[in-house]
């Protein structure tokens, strides 16, 4: 019903009477921001790369069942199949030891989400806490935290990273490691801005009133209420990341072979562009480009939602 | 939040708010070296082994551990390396033996050379682009515009890099290949900035050698500033754009583009000044993959040859002059927007 939809787009139940959704339930969880989801739904293009995203999610993790060469993706070389050009056979052609690019970008697309979920998870764990003490706090210990946030912020991107992954040795693990070591900062300053704000409102003040101890005053009242934005901002780095990861691997700080990575494949296959095999590194970018880019228009569209201003121009 | 509580003038005027920032910056650059000193020294499980390279005898090792002062307390390291540095002593290379201070002055030209002409082409494409796309007149265009941005941050620089010289040079041959000029170009370089130094050779076609050279680069390097430029621009000129007196003015019939280019970019370029810092932190942080391949012998190249050789000394001292560079220039335009802001706006 044409008319029923238009009212939807109001997400108020007082309008739509009847009872809320699965989705409006849950968006609940996200407290004040509950009806930000209610409004992503209406944008046409956070619907699309929403479904971009959940394809590379499910291809990283579904990668050995949907490919017919799971083996090749786990680095068994072919070698009679080398530099095969996209076919019939091979979709999107094979590498220089004869392995199947697409399953190489379907696991590679493991290693990207392992690292951006990891990378992501590590800085908002680090972030919040850092982020929660520093604000709930105050003084001294703000002083402290904020001047140690500062210094980590003062890196140019990529360049700490580099130089943590450089002593660290590459691998997978270390790749995590070293872009956390630069990403946290942004979620420390993002949640103590938050945490200031938070602090005068009067339930707090009434925790502290009744003598609740600091430490569950922020586990239960102060956390919870700062996690919204939080996870937007953590959904819209996803795509950063992985482009980060990427940079890493491409001059060999990434994970080690046979391990399928898209920056490794990129690297490895840029040997062969110029000859005109153009396939593995060309597919490869472009997997990058495509998830880096559903990731930031997510971010996109999830902050206009969060603007009444710009609510209404959705599309 | 209240009204006005953002906007505050500092304690102690302009002149406080100055050396506030001018001691803020000197105790992030301390916090950057001791952090640097920690990763560089005291993260790997066996600095002297790194140091001295994988096929290096265990004598070898030992010599290096001496050397390094290794053996000595955390607190006594630290000290020395802070010595060292204010001497202005960044250590030898371990690959080639040389003083990396040296080899960073001599590359530094190369890099500035393409970072800042990328900065440039950057904010002067961006900001105008920015401005269109906060213009709700022209919706199409703005669409347009910001998918370009959106584009142009996702894309990795070692890629679109691949393809421009596959296709403009490569298929078609428009643009060289790599380098900063043909092999058979010679001309004298006293300031080690092509650009210049081809101007003062006096002859044109040493100039077009240089930018043809440079075009490719520039425009890999230009992307992800651009993008950033264009979106952080954009989203001042919203913020501008839904304030009272730009209401006002669209009320008095101003006309709408007066309103664009000149009420609301007037207050939106402020603020987009911090823009300036980031664009040029993003494109010395791709220069280190950008100048690898296209063969650039900057700053960049030397990094990147050194992270193939794990050749630790050398990472973090070039990590850290391009991180002190970055604050500098950070420093510099906060204190321009003090002069320049009769609000001084502190957020």
């Amino acid at each position: 019903m044409a008319a029923r939809g238009r009212v939807r787009h109001f997400g108020c139940d007082a309008v739509r009477g009847g009872k809320r959704s699965a989705i409006q339930r849950w968006s609940g969880l996200l407290g004040t921001h509950g009806d930000a989801i209610w409004h992503y739904r209406r944008s046409r293009l956070g619907m699309v790369t929403a479904a971009v995203a959940l394809t590379f999610v499910v291809g990283a993790v579904f990668a050995p069942w949907l490919t017919p060469f799971a083996a090749a993706g786990r680095g068994v070389p072919d070698l009679s199949n080398r530099l095969r050009p996209p076919g019939a056979i091979h979709w999107l052609g094979t590498d220089e030891l004869g392995r199947d690019v697409l399953a190489r970008l379907l696991f590679g697309a493991r290693a990207s989400l392992v690292v951006a979920v990891g990378v992501v998870a590590l800085s908002v764990l680090v972030g919040v806490v850092v982020g929660a003490l520093s604000g709930y706090f105050g003084r001294w210990i703000d002083e402290v935290l904020m001047r140690i946030t500062d210094a980590f912020l003062a890196f140019p991107p990529l360049l700490l990273a580099v130089l943590v992954a450089a002593s660290l040795g590459a691998s997978l693990r270390n790749t995590v490691i070293a872009i956390s070591v630069s990403w946290w900062p942004w979620y420390a300053r993002q949640v103590r801005a938050q945490v200031l704000s938070l602090r005068t409102r009067p339930f707090i003040q009434a925790a502290q009133a009744i003598g609740a101890p600091s430490r569950r005053t922020i586990a239960v009242h102060i956390v919870p209420n700062v996690m919204a934005p939080v996870w937007v901002q953590a959904t819209a780095d996803i795509g950063a990341v992985v482009l980060t990861a990427a940079g890493l691997s491409f001059v060999g700080l990434g994970p080690r072979p046979p391990t399928a990575d898209w920056g490794v494949m990129i690297a490895d296959g840029r040997h062969y562009v110029l000859s005109g095999q153009w396939w593995i590194a060309g597919f490869a970018g472009l997997a990058v480009v495509v998830v880096a880019m559903a990731f930031n228009l997510i971010g996109d569209v999830m902050r206009d939602v969060a603007d009444p201003r710009t609510r209404g121009q959705l599309r | 939040m209240v009204p006005g509580a953002r906007t505050r003038i500092e304690r102690g005027g302009r002149g406080g708010a100055s050396l506030r920032r001018l001691a803020m910056s000197s105790l992030v650059i301390l916090g950057v070296v001791t952090i640097t000193f920690a990763v560089s020294r005291l993260v790997p499980s066996d600095p002297a082994s790194l140091y001295a390279g994988a096929r290096a005898r265990p004598e070898q090792v030992e010599r290096v551990r001496e050397d390094l002062n290794l053996g000595a307390p955390v607190m006594s390291q630290y000290v020395s390396y802070l010595g060292e540095l204010a001497r202005g002593d960044l250590g030898v290379s371990f690959a080639t033996k040389r003083p990396i201070a040296e080899d960073l002055r001599r590359f530094l030209p190369a890099t500035l050379e393409l970072a800042l002409s990328a900065t440039a082409l950057a904010v002067l494409i961006g900001i105008p682009a920015g401005v269109m796309a906060a213009d709700r007149a022209h919706r199409l265009r703005a669409v347009g515009i910001r998918l370009l941005a959106v584009t142009s941050v996702s894309m990795p620089v070692f890629w679109s890099a691949l393809f421009l010289q596959l296709f403009v040079a490569s298929k078609l041959e428009w643009l060289p290949l790599a380098g900063r000029i043909d092999p058979g170009t010679h001309f004298a370089t006293p300031t080690g900035f092509f650009l210049i130094d081809s101007v003062l050779s006096g002859s044109p076609s040493n100039f077009l050698d240089v930018v043809s050279h440079l075009i490719l680069p520039v425009l890999v390097m230009a992307a992800y500033p651009l993008g950033l430029t264009i979106r952080l621009v954009r989203s001042a000129m919203l913020e501008v754009l839904a304030s009272d007196h730009i209401e006002a003015a669209r009320v008095a019939q101003v006309p709408w583009r007066t309103v664009l280019w000149r009420l609301a970019l007037k207050n939106a370029l402020l603020p987009a000044l911090t823009v300036l810092g980031l664009t040029f932190a993003y494109s010395v942080s791709s220069a280190f993959l950008v100048e690898a391949l296209f063969a650039w012998p900057g700053l960049g190249k030397y990094f990147a040859d050194a992270i193939l050789r794990v050749d630790l000394p050398v990472i973090s001292a070039a990590v850290l002059t391009v991180t002190v560079v970055y604050v500098s220039v950070n420093l510099v335009l906060d204190l321009l927007q003090i002069r320049l802001d009769p609000r001084v706006v502190l957020s």
